[in-house]
């Protein structure tokens, strides 16, 4: 087991080194090169050559690959041009909100998800199926953003039952130890303020969860449908096995493995939809911060919020395999 | 923001390998039996129907929009308060936007952007992964070692995010926005032409063509490439419905560049999000657009996915 994930690790070295090269030549490309990035409207030549000289942009650039990636490695990933803090420490203090964000619209995903795919494949071809597959549908064509206005418009402003924007009442004078606000209420007991930030949790997750629901509800289908007439079912049908015990251990079982590939493949989705869910809540997370540095091309802050998915994505995909052999043993014997 | 469909039942986007006999003209060929079947698909009408018309409307918006896509004939019309819905004045019949411009116009014109970025940008992606796959699939090798570790870089982006990087190097704009959104699906394009044609590769006519004697280049090209391009046609008709949803992304995020009144779908949501409250169709009637022309590419790529599917072709 060990081995595998020392292997898989190994694996992610070239893909990163790519990467940091891909970056590294990306951040010199940009128009007018990184200097200007950097002042925006005050780039004068003298301004220019002045940051040139003091980011060592004029060095060969063999050097400067060298230097960048030796502050890299130590985890520097520079200064963001927007804030003036350093790029990770605007991450550390945005992430949780991206994180609970996601964990919300993951859990509406695979809460709904799952069973409404398990329900349509038990009920092939009937109604119930039908509609699961039109709903599915729906939920991969529609875009992300229009969602969020829908959702904003009739539960937000037509019946205001829930919250508009932002991600706690600022009336709410809540202590925040972990940048978790739901998880900050609950630890200093203050429990009206967990439930505010949860309330504002619900629309953008609701948003930002609807594309990962209708893939995991056409994976979960296609999966259970291959799975339900395969012999092993049928036997332990001849076997007089309890109908529960047939679809929990044989058939749900057997069928998760595409189900969970699919759920880790979503992080992508889930950090492109954050953009676009979080800029119109205005919810103040990392896809909200990303999306003023793509207007100000913040480039340290892209170049180190790339690098920084990359990790994670293949991380979580390194989790996923694991799962596998948590789920279907016969994947540990291989 | 990929939106790769999964197989709607079963199985995996599988290589258009009928029969090769069948494919090379005795008896149904392989594109004329999926075209058959996809007529008798209501699903694959109704998606050729929607697409169909938005192309119509995209062709002749010159006679059919009332007003220009820049033209702001309302301005005149509009106070911050007060901004003319759907109905309220019988020469804008779905009202006016926060700068005065015809909505009905707008909403035409931008299905002529829209449509146009949609199918560049997927042309862009599928001509540059196949030319890619194509390298990588027939040559082996360290090429196809350098071309998918590249590949795999790309991958390791989420889709918005690497159009977004690259849109920042090109400045913003249509044509940035083209360039950009190709090459963020030109990996899926690549990965799948090469996966196709090394699944082909054992195949016993690849066998009778090297007994033949033929030339690997001949083999590639005239063998190998026209059996393997099914599931990246496929792959196409999808990807320009997250094309189009793509665009209208970038869009709203504000990297279209040119006027704010540009008539673009994506563009039209931006500006509807302070009026969302008083003006709510703003937002809906593009959101409308952009969804109904995605679900229509999706239903047609669906259709010629199961049309093309060798598990579901004999019936």
């Amino acid at each position: 087991m060990l081995r595998v994930i020392g292997k898989r690790l190994a694996l992610l070295v070239p893909t990163l080194f790519g990467l940091s090269v891909l970056l590294f030549l990306w951040v010199r490309s940009l128009p007018g090169g990184p200097a200007t990035a950097l002042l925006g409207e005050r780039a004068t030549p003298e301004a220019v050559a002045r940051v040139n000289e003091l980011y060592g942009f004029d060095q060969p650039l063999l050097t400067q690959y060298f230097t960048y990636m030796g502050k890299l490695l130590q985890g520097d990933f520079g200064t963001s041009i927007i804030t003036g803090r350093p790029v990770l420490e605007e991450f550390a203090t945005r992430f949780p909100a991206t994180i609970e964000l996601s964990v919300v619209a993951l859990i509406f995903a695979i809460g709904i998800g799952i069973p409404l795919g398990y329900l349509a494949a038990r009920h092939y071809g009937k109604l119930a199926d039908h509609g699961s597959v039109v709903l599915s549908l729906i939920g991969i064509t529609i875009p992300v953003f229009f969602l969020a206005f829908i959702l904003k418009y009739l539960f937000a402003i037509q019946w205001p039952i829930l919250p508009p924007d932002g991600r706690q009442n600022p009336r709410i004078n809540a202590t925040h130890v972990t940048d978790f606000y739901v998880l900050d209420g609950l630890l200093t007991g203050e429990f009206d303020a967990a439930w505010d930030a949860f309330l504002h949790l619900i629309l953008p997750g609701l948003a930002l969860g609807t594309i990962p629901l209708a893939i995991i509800v056409r994976i979960t289908r296609a999966s259970v449908l291959e799975v339900q007439n395969a012999d092993y079912v049928r036997t332990a049908r001849a076997k007089g096995l309890m109908e529960k015990t047939i679809r929990g251990r044989f058939i749900l079982r057997n069928a998760m493995l595409p189900v969970v590939t699919t759920i880790g493949l979503q992080t992508g989705l889930l950090i492109s939809g954050a953009v676009l869910t979080e800029t119109v809540f205005a919810f103040n997370g990392i896809g909200r911060f990303l999306r003023d540095a793509i207007f100000e091309l913040d480039y340290p802050v892209l170049q180190g919020f790339i690098i920084f998915i990359a990790v994670l994505y293949a991380l979580i995909n390194l989790i996923v395999d694991i799962s596998y052999t948590i789920i279907d043993p016969r994947v540990r014997v291989q | 923001m990929s939106n790769t469909l999964p197989p709607a039942a079963g199985g995996e986007v599988s290589p258009a390998t009928a029969d090769p006999a069948l494919a090379e003209g005795g008896g149904t060929g392989l594109w004329k039996d999926a075209f058959r079947r996809l007529r008798r698909n209501p699903q694959a009408i109704a998606g050729a129907v929607i697409i169909g018309l938005f192309l119509l409307v995209a062709a002749l918006a010159p006679i059919l929009a009332p007003f220009g896509g820049e033209e702001l004939p309302g301005r005149t019309e509009i106070r911050p308060t007060n901004i003319p819905g759907p109905g309220e004045l019988p020469e804008y019949p779905l009202g006016l936007d926060r700068f005065g411009g015809d909505v009905l116009s707008k909403l035409i014109w931008g299905a002529q952007a829209s449509l146009l970025i949609g199918v560049i940008s997927t042309a862009i992606g599928l001509a540059g992964g196949m030319l890619l796959g194509l390298l990588a699939g027939g040559l082996g090798g360290w090429v196809d070692s350098v071309i998918m570790r590249f590949v795999d870089i790309l991958l390791s982006v989420p889709n918005l995010l690497l159009a977004v990087s690259i849109a920042a190097i090109l400045g913003q704009g249509p044509y940035a926005i083209m360039i950009a959104i190709g090459v963020s699906q030109l990996p899926i394009f690549a990965r799948l032409l090469r996966s196709s044609m090394l699944s082909q590769r054992g195949s016993d006519y690849i066998l009778a063509a090297q007994t033949l004697g033929l030339s690997k280049r001949t083999i590639t090209m005239s063998h190998l490439l026209p059996n393997s391009v099914g599931p990246v046609i496929v792959q196409a008709t999808l990807s320009l419905a997250t094309a189009v949803i793509d665009a209208a992304a970038l869009s709203f995020l504000g990297l279209g560049g040119g006027l704010p009144q540009t008539a673009e779908w994506g563009r039209m949501l931006t500006y509807a999000q302070a009026e969302l409250a008083s003006s709510p169709y703003l937002a809906f009637l593009p959101g409308a657009c952009i969804a109904i022309t995605a679900l229509g590419f999706t239903l047609l790529g669906e259709s010629l996915r199961e049309a093309l599917d060798p598990k579901t072709r004999q019936k």
